[in-house]
C-alpha cells in the first residue's frame, strides 16, 4: 500500500478524526487535572448499578435521564464530587421539599453512593471525588488557613464554623460534623446556597489550608472554658441574664430574707 | 496590749485633730437601712464596678493601645505569622502568655456585662416602686446617665482588642456617626483622625476607656451614694413604716457585714464564671481586617437594641435633600430612637410629677400595682426594648429556631408598634385587678374555703379577716385625685393663662389616675367589719334557734 492509497482509504478520515479527538480529549483532561479522568475510576457495573439506584431514588425530581425537572436541577456535569457530598451527608434524597436540604443520616451505603457517583459522572464531565492526596494537610499552613477561612467562609459559617443564618430561612450549616472530603467537595461544587470555590479562585493548596484550620476548630479545646456554642455575644448575653444574674439574685434574696 | 490600744487611740486622736473622723463615723455608722433583697440590686452594680476597676488596672499593664502593624509570634498557633495591630497582639499576649491574663480578661468582661445588667435591673426596681419621686429625681438622672455612660464605656472596651468582632462594631459606629446630618462626615474625620479606620481611634478610645469615663463613673457613683445617705433609704410599706421614719438595721454592724459579704459573693460568682465560661474569644475572631466579617457579628447585649432597630429599619435614604445625603435608615434607628429613649428615661420623674401634680416627698415606696399606669408604661418600655434586642440577634434566633430572617424583620417592624400598647393595656388591667383584690381583702377578708350550710339551706363561705401586717401594707396606698381642667375664664371673665397646656395636663392626669381603685376609707372598713359582725351574729342566732351546734369559726 502506498502512502497515497493510505491517505485515500475510506477509513483514514475516521481514524484521523478519532485520533484528533482522543489527543484533544486527553490533553484537555491533563490540563484540567482530575476532573474528567474520574469516569475511568468507575467500572461499567458500578455505572449500571448507579443508574438503577438513580431511577428508583432520584429520578422523581431529577428526571429519568438526570436531565432535571421543575422539582430538581439537572445533574448532567455536576460530577461525582457533588453526588458524594449530597448523598454521603444524607442531604439527598430530600425528605420533603424545603428551603434547604438538612444534613441527616445517609440513606445509601458507601458502595451505593459510589455507584450513584459513577452513574452521574458517566453523564458528563464534572469534579471528581477528591483523593486522599487532595486531602493531605500535612504541609498546609494553619495560620494561612485561618486567614482564608475568615476571608471566604466566616461570613456565612461563623468565625468558629458553627454556621449562620442566610436570607429567607436558608442557612449555612455548622461545619463541626463535616469530614474533610465533604468540605473539599462542597468547595468544588457549591452545594445549595454555597458559591463554587473552584481551583482557580482557591487553589488546592489553599483549600487544604482551610481544611487544616477547620480541623483545628473541630478538635482544639476551648482555651477560655465552656464556649457557649461559639455564637458570639448573644449567648454571652443570655448567660449573664439567666445563670449570672439568677445566681446573684438568689444570693440577694437569701441575704435579704428576714431573720425570724 | 495596752500600748497597742494607747497607740490606736493616739492615732485616732491625731486624725481627729485634723479631720472630723469620729464625729462622721458616729453620725453615719448607726444610720438605719431597711432590709429587702431588691435593695441589693444596685450593690451588684457597685461591686461589679469595683471588680472592673481592679481587673482593668491589671489589663492596662500589658495592653498596647496602638494600631502599629506587627507580626504575631506568641503561643497561639493558629495565628502565628499573621500581621495584626499591636493592640490585638497585646490582647492575645494577655490571653495566652501572661499568667492569669485570660482569667482576668474574662473576669473583666463578665463583670462588665454584670455591671450593665445589674444597673438595668436596679433601675427597674427604682422605676416600678416609684423611688425616683421627690426628693430623689436628681439621683434618678444620675443613675440613668450612668447606664448611658456605662453603655459607651462597654462599647469602648469591646472595641479595644481590635479583633474582627470589635472592628465590625467600630465600623458600624463609624457609619452611625456619618449618618448625623450635615456634620457627620466632619465628626467622623475629627474622631478618627481622618478616614476610617485610620491609626488614631484605638489610642483615643483607650484614653476614653481607662481615664475619662471611669473618672466620670466614679464621681457619679460617689454622688449617687452620698445622695442615698442624704435622702435616707426608701422602704416598702408595712407595719410601723411611715413616710417619716426608716425601719431597719444600722449600717454598722449589720449592713457592713451583709454588704461586705455580698461583695465577696459577687466577686466569687464573677470569678467562677470567668474560670469556666468563655467570653469574647478574641483569638477565634482573628485580627480585624476590613474585608472580613463573621456570621453572628453582634454587639454586647446592652447595645443590642440599637443594632436591632438598625436591622429592622427600612432602607430609606434621601439623596441631595437640602444639599446633603440623609441616611434615614441609620439616623432614625441609631441616633434619634436612642436619643428619644434616653430623653424620656431621664425626664420621666419630672414628666410624672407634672402629670400627677404630686409635689409631696415620698420615702415610702409604691407597690407597682398601686401605680397602674406607671407600671404599665414600664412594661411597655421593656417590651419595646426587648423586641429590639431580640431583633438585634435575628440571625442567631433564625438559626436556633429555623426561622426566616426576613420574616423576623417584618415581625419586628410591626411588633414594635403593636406589642407595647397591648402590653400596656394588659399590665394596667392586671394592676387594677390587683387593686380591686386588695380592696376586697380589706373589706371582706380572705375567702377561707370553708363552706357552711345553714339550717334553712343557705350556703355561706366564711371569710377570715387579714392580719394587721397585711392591712398595713394595703392601707399604705394613697389616692391622688386627678387634676381638673381649669375654667376657660376666671370669675372676672379673664382668660386663664396657658389654658391649652393646663387642659392637656388635666387630660393626661385623668388618663393616669382615671380608673384607679379607691382605697376604702377607715370608716368604710369599719362599716364592713360591723356588717361582718352582724352577719355572723345573725348566723349564730339562726343556728341557735335551730338547736344546731355553733362552728368554732363563727365564734372566734
Amino acid at each position: 500500500m502506498t502512502s497515497t492509497s493510505v491517505r485515500r482509504n475510506k477509513a483514514t478520515g475516521l481514524v484521523v478524526l478519532l485520533a484528533g479527538l482522543v489527543i484533544t480529549g486527553v490533553g484537555y483532561a491533563a490540563v484540567t487535572s482530575t476532573a474528567e479522568a474520574s469516569v475511568a475510576m468507575y467500572s461499567q457495573t458500578q455505572i449500571d448499578q448507579g443508574k438503577q439506584l438513580f431511577q428508583q431514588g432520584c429520578a422523581t425530581c431529577h428526571g429519568l435521564a438526570a436531565q432535571g425537572s421543575s422539582e430538581g436541577p439537572s445533574l448532567i456535569g455536576v460530577g461525582a464530587a457533588a453526588v458524594n457530598f449530597q448523598v454521603a451527608t444524607g442531604r439527598m434524597p430530600m425528605a420533603q421539599p424545603a428551603n434547604q436540604a438538612p444534613r441527616k443520616v445517609p440513606v445509601y451505603n458507601d458502595d451505593q453512593i459510589a455507584a450513584l457517583a459513577a452513574y452521574v459522572a458517566s453523564l458528563g464531565p464534572g469534579p471528581a471525588v477528591p483523593s486522599d492526596e487532595d486531602l493531605n494537610t500535612t504541609d498546609a499552613n494553619l495560620a494561612e488557613g485561618g486567614v482564608l477561612f475568615r476571608t471566604n467562609c466566616a461570613q456565612c459559617h461563623n468565625f468558629a464554623g458553627h454556621g449562620g443564618a442566610l436570607s429567607n430561612g436558608k442557612y449555612a450549616p455548622s461545619l463541626m460534623n463535616a469530614t474533610p472530603r465533604q468540605m473539599y467537595e462542597a468547595m468544588l461544587t457549591g452545594p445549595q446556597n454555597m458559591p463554587v470555590f473552584n481551583d482557580k479562585t482557591l487553589p488546592p493548596a489553599e483549600k487544604r489550608a482551610i481544611l487544616k484550620y477547620i480541623n483545628e476548630l473541630q478538635t482544639a479545646p476551648s482555651p477560655g472554658g465552656l464556649a457557649l456554642g461559639s455564637l458570639g455575644p448573644v449567648t454571652e448575653g443570655i448567660f449573664i441574664w439567666t445563670a449570672g444574674l439568677g445566681a446573684l439574685l438568689a444570693v440577694a434574696v437569701w441575704i435579704g430574707a428576714k431573720v425570724r | 496590749m495596752s500600748t497597742v490600744v494607747d497607740g490606736v487611740g493616739k492615732a485616732i486622736g491625731r486624725a481627729d485633730d485634723r479631720a472630723p473622723i469620729s464625729s462622721l463615723l458616729k453620725d453615719n455608722l448607726r444610720k438605719v437601712f431597711p432590709d429587702h433583697w431588691s435593695f441589693m440590686l444596685g450593690e451588684i452594680a457597685l461591686y461589679s464596678f469595683i471588680i472592673l476597676l481592679l481587673t482593668g488596672v491589671y489589663l492596662t499593664i500589658w495592653y498596647q493601645p496602638s494600631m502599629q502593624e506587627v507580626v504575631y509570634h506568641g503561643s497561639y498557633q493558629p495565628l502565628v505569622g499573621i500581621p495584626m495591630s499591636e493592640a490585638y497582639n497585646s490582647a492575645l499576649h494577655i490571653s495566652f502568655d501572661v499568667r492569669g491574663g485570660l482569667l482576668i480578661r474574662q473576669i473583666h468582661h463578665w463583670a462588665a456585662l454584670f455591671f450593665m445588667a445589674a444597673m438595668v435591673v436596679h433601675m427597674f426596681r427604682i422605676f416600678f416602686t416609684g423611688a425616683f419621686r421627690k426628693p430623689r429625681e436628681f439621683n434618678w438622672v444620675i443613675g440613668g446617665s450612668m447606664i448611658l455612660i456605662g453603655l459607651l464605656e462597654g462599647f469602648a472596651g469591646y472595641s479595644l482588642p481590635d479583633d474582627l468582632l470589635s472592628g465590625v462594631g467600630v465600623r458600624i459606629v463609624a457609619g452611625i456617626i456619618e449618618s448625623i446630618p450635615v456634620v457627620g462626615t466632619y465628626l467622623l474625620f475629627f474622631l478618627f483622625g481622618g478616614q476610617y479606620p485610620g491609626h488614631d481611634f484605638i489610642p483615643r478610645l483607650y484614653t476614653f476607656h481607662v481615664l475619662l469615663v471611669p473618672g466620670i463613673l466614679l464621681a457619679s457613683v460617689g454622688l449617687h451614694l452620698v445622695l442615698i445617705f442624704y435622702h435616707k433609704h426608701t422602704q416598702y410599706p408595712g407595719p410601723g413604716r411611715t413616710n417619716d421614719n426608716v425601719v431597719g438595721f444600722p449600717l454598722f454592724p449589720v449592713y457592713t457585714a451583709k454588704a461586705g459579704g455580698f461583695f465577696f459573693i459577687v466577686f466569687g460568682v464573677t470569678v467562677l464564671m470567668a474560670a469556666f465560661v468563655t467570653i469574647n474569644p478574641i483569638w477565634a475572631y482573628g485580627p480585624y481586617v476590613p474585608d472580613q466579617v463573621t456570621a453572628g457579628s453582634q454587639p454586647d447585649w446592652y447595645i443590642g437594641f440599637v443594632d436591632g432597630a438598625l436591622r429592622a429599619f427600612p432602607n430609606w435614604e434621601s439623596e441631595n435633600f437640602l444639599g446633603h445625603t440623609w441616611s434615614w435608615n441609620i439616623l432614625i434607628p441609631c441616633v434619634l430612637m436612642p436619643g428619644i429613649l434616653v430623653a424620656l428615661l431621664l425626664s420621666y420623674p419630672f414628666l410624672e410629677a407634672w402629670i400627677t401634680g404630686d409635689t409631696r416627698e415620698h420615702h415610702l415606696l409604691d407597690r407597682p400595682r398601686n401605680a397602674a399606669t406607671r407600671t404599665a408604661l414600664g412594661a411597655m418600655a421593656i417590651t419595646f426594648y426587648g423586641i429590639l434586642v431580640i431583633n438585634g440577634a435575628n440571625d442567631i434566633v433564625a438559626q436556633a429556631f429555623n426561622l426566616s430572617i426576613n420574616q423576623l424583620t417584618w415581625f419586628t417592624r410591626i411588633g414594635v408598634f403593636v406589642f407595647p400598647p397591648l402590653v400596656f393595656i394588659a399590665t394596667r388591667r392586671f394592676c387594677l385587678g390587683l387593686q380591686r383584690r386588695d380592696r376586697d381583702l380589706l373589706m371582706h377578708g380572705r375567702e377561707s374555703g370553708q363552706i357552711l350550710r345553714l339550717p334553712h339551706g343557705e350556703f355561706i363561705e366564711i371569710h377570715t379577716p387579714i392580719s394587721d401586717d397585711e392591712k398595713a401594707v394595703i392601707l399604705a396606698k394613697r389616692d391622688i385625685a386627678p387634676i381638673e381642667a381649669p375654667p376657660a375664664t376666671d370669675e372676672n371673665g379673664i382668660a386663664t393663662p396657658g389654658l391649652r397646656a393646663k387642659k392637656w395636663r388635666a387630660k393626661l392626669s385623668n388618663a393616669y389616675f382615671g380608673e384607679n381603685v379607691k382605697r376604702p376609707t377607715l370608716a368604710e372598713i369599719e362599716a364592713a367589719e360591723h356588717h361582718h359582725h352582724d352577719e355572723v351574729a345573725h348566723e349564730i342566732d339562726v343556728l341557735h334557734e335551730a338547736g344546731a351546734p355553733i362552728p368554732s369559726e363563727l365564734t372566734d
